[in-house]
């Protein structure tokens, strides 16, 4: 089914009509929230890092995602007011909402929930119905990250990218359902319908690309090339069992060799006008990227959960890429119209919409699918463990408090003096006064490899784990960073200088007031470890979190424990 | 990926293995000098370099390294060098932190691509250099590669 724009607005204003959640500001400009003119001559949409989450929810951007080096106090690395100012979006608006973690709880309450594949549906119908020459790009991160994502390892999602209309992806998380699950959904599944592209992947033995590496398309007559970058670091950021005979990496030089390639064309055939890069790499190792590698027109982003409302223009030896970044969880959808002219882009318009669930009727065939694929886990998905009093979160560079709560329940179930959790940047938040049913459990924990485990550390360890992970979010360079944050500490604080050499960040590490020994272990708990060897028998976090919360009850709000931060003042990345 | 390929290089891989056993290929035939031992139990970059018999070298960008930047595995690190230099002589690879600096060292005969590909084992982040004497004279270039406990977040 597809809407025209009249009926769009007239859904949207029985919507209205009806009072379905439309608050009192809500109505007046509303019908114009989704108008956008029509522009240029071809149109990509984007989505990224949904992380399975099919229905609509509340997540809350961070109000600490530092930048350092050239990274500092630049877009993606504002928050808060800074990032609205930068911006020039009003506080208090509905934007202010979608892209800050300003006044979540009370904004979150008026505007409600984001997201949602049947919401997303009905946009991307709506906008498609416009634009004759558009493709439907999703940058990956697609099928983890929920209950019933894990339970049919991702295939309630591969169903809902079909009938969305994706026609090219990439890939993170989804190889972490191993080489095997992702070549029999690519063979069987999206045969003939969505491509998966990487040219970022190849066989360890010989160097064969294990992905097609980009597609040429032609849009109203306009011949474009999409590249696929999957994430670089899979083997590292996760168990490398998973995909044990692929090798990643960022392969710029080969990047370069097929943005030349697909511009020169083949023989007879002429060449891509417009070149496009469906990146999972992150922000700034996009950013770097695009300064280096030039014939790229714009790299569509991922992986670092970037909300970011205007692409950056990033300039290099031959002209520039646009670089952009379309946040998370099914929260946004980026419009990109380009005007295309003589052979290139002569002008473009960038938007990324906030999918306001309110705004947006649900897509009648979307929802019956999402209802299809839940109904057999439902009185699972819907058991209520605990109710918070606060709001719980996850995102940010040093700790949640969502985060804080799993830390808590790994003391205390498994008696240990510190707990780790991984700095993972998906996971939908809770309102106060909100449930916490098994299915929000599951939207924090939802991997294929959730074992909890008790290790007997030293405090000499215990640091450079600390100091590794710090590294791998606040190298200066870009092209050494792996996209999370900080791993979350239980029990020990610890003071962080971001800005510090690799091995030197951390600092001042106590136990209850009393120094970290060198030398003296310590009994630490954990969930999710990558390294291979480690004991794969742990209870699954899961269970633990859950029979914490029942025990529970009642969340109330607990201490934040976050390392003391040294020269970051002025840094707007902190608020 | 290419399985025919695949198949015809095991074979191949095989036979050369199996000459070798006969005896039809010393093992040491293929190496051109003698083991260089001290130069294998240097502790740093100048030592390795004085070793080789050079007094210092200069950065050069005519050396292309091919290497990751973050190691899949610090085992095994995947390291390809070219030298586009006239007159290559020969080509090292030297890890600064590991224990012994000199990882691997080749004699590269006249008329032959100085292009060499190999794996080399690190202990743990650090600079890595590609060290080539080309005309008598010594250059180098240099690529950070790190080794992390990895871990992830997004």
């Amino acid at each position: 089914m597809t809407l025209s724009r009249r009926e769009f607005l007239q859904a949207l204003a029985a919507a209205a009509a009806a009072g379905i959640q439309l608050d009192g500001r809500a109505q007046a400009g509303d019908e114009a929230f989704y108008d956008l003119p029509r522009f240029g001559n071809i149109s990509l949409l984007h989505f990224t890092d949904c992380h399975a989450q099919l229905l609509p929810l509340h997540f809350r951007e961070p109000s600490v995602n530092l930048g350092v080096g050239e990274g500092a106090n630049r877009p993606p690395h504002l928050v808060g007011e800074a990032l609205l100012k930068h911006f020039g979006i009003s506080p208090g608006t509905r934007e202010a909402h979608a892209f800050s973690h300003l006044d979540f709880a009370q904004a979150a309450r008026k505007y409600g929930r984001l997201g949602g594949f049947a919401h997303l549906a009905t946009l991307v119908k709506n906008l498609r119905a416009g634009r004759a020459a558009s493709l439907l790009l999703d940058g990956g991160d697609t099928w983890q990250g929920s209950a019933t994502s894990l339970w049919t390892r991702g295939q309630d999602m591969i169903e809902a990218q079909k009938l969305l209309g994706v026609d090219i992806m990439t890939g993170h998380w989804e190889f972490t359902y191993g080489a095997a699950r992702v070549k029999e959904v690519l063979e069987k599944d999206f045969a003939g319908r969505i491509e998966f592209l990487a040219q970022n992947v190849e066989t360890s033995d010989f160097g064969d690309p294990v992905f097609k590496p980009y597609t040429l398309r032609s849009l109203g007559g306009v011949p474009v090339a999409v590249i696929g970058q999957a994430f670089p670091y899979t083997p590292i950021a996760h168990p490398r069992r998973f995909v044990p005979d692929w090798k990643f990496g960022i392969e710029e030089r080969r990047l370069q060799r097929i943005a030349n390639e697909v511009r020169a064309g083949n023989g007879g055939k002429g060449g891509a006008q417009i070149v496009v890069l469906l990146s999972h790499n992150g922000m700034d190792v996009d950013l770097k990227l695009a300064s280096r590698v030039t014939g790229i027109d714009v790299i569509l982003g991922g992986h670092t959960h970037d909300g970011v409302p205007v692409p950056v223009a990033v300039s290099n030896a031959k002209g520039g890429t646009l670089v952009t970044n379309a946040g998370s969880h099914g929260k946004f959808l980026a419009v990109l119209d380009l005007d295309v002219k003589g052979g290139r882009i002569s002008d473009y318009r960038y938007r990324l919409l906030p999918v306001f669930a309110n705004l947006l009727r649900a897509d009648r065939d979307m929802a019956k699918l999402i209802e299809a694929k839940r109904a057999p886990y439902r009185e699972k998905l819907a058991e209520r463990l605990a109710v918070s009093e606060t709001l719980l979160y996850r995102r940010g560079n040093f700790n949640g408090t969502m985060d804080q709560l799993i830390l808590d329940a790994l003391r205390e179930v498994k008696g240990a003096e510190i707990a780790f959790s991984p700095g993972f940047r998906w996971g939908s938040t809770i309102l106060p006064g909100e449930a916490i049913t098994y299915e929000q459990v599951m939207n924090q924990t939802a991997i294929t490899y959730p074992h909890t485990s008790v290790s007997e550390l030293s405090g000499a360890a215990i640091k450079t784990i600390l100091e590794d992970v710090c590294d791998n979010l606040f190298n200066p360079d870009p092209y050494y960073q792996q996209g999370g944050d900080m791993v979350r500490v239980g029990g020990m604080s610890y003071s962080c200088d971001p800005n510090a050499k690799p091995g030197r960040r951390i600092a001042d590490m106590r136990l209850a007031g009393r120094p970290i020994e060198a030398g003296k272990t310590y009994k630490v708990a954990s969930w999710a470890p990558v390294a291979e060897g480690v004991r794969e028998d742990g209870e699954p976090v899961w269970d633990l979190f859950a029979r914490y919360l029942r025990d529970t009850k009642i969340v109330r709000q607990r201490e934040l424990n976050v390392p003391r931060l040294i020269d970051v003042k002025g840094n707007r990345g902190l608020t | 990926m290419d399985a025919r390929r695949r198949e015809v290089l095991k074979t191949g891989g095989g036979v050369l293995a199996l000459a070798a056993a006969a005896g039809i290929i010393r093992p040491g035939e293929a190496l051109a000098q003698e083991w260089n031992k001290a130069a294998f139990e240097t502790k740093s970059v100048a030592e390795t370099v004085k070793a080789l018999g050079g007094s210092g070298s200069t950065p050069s960008s005519a050396i292309e390294i091919t290497a990751p930047d973050i190691a899949e595995n610090g085992a095994v690190v995947p390291i390809a060098v070219e030298s586009k230099l006239p007159r290559t002589q020969a080509l090292a690879i030297l890890i600064e932190k590991n224990p012994n600096t000199l990882s691997a060292d080749f004699e590269i005969p006249a008329g032959t691509d100085p292009f060499v590909s190999t794996r080399v084992k690190m202990g743990e982040t650090s600079n890595v250099y590609a060290l080539v004497i080309a005309d008598g004279k010594y250059f180098h270039a240099v690529k950070e590669i790190k080794v992390t406990i990895g871990g992830c977040g997004g």
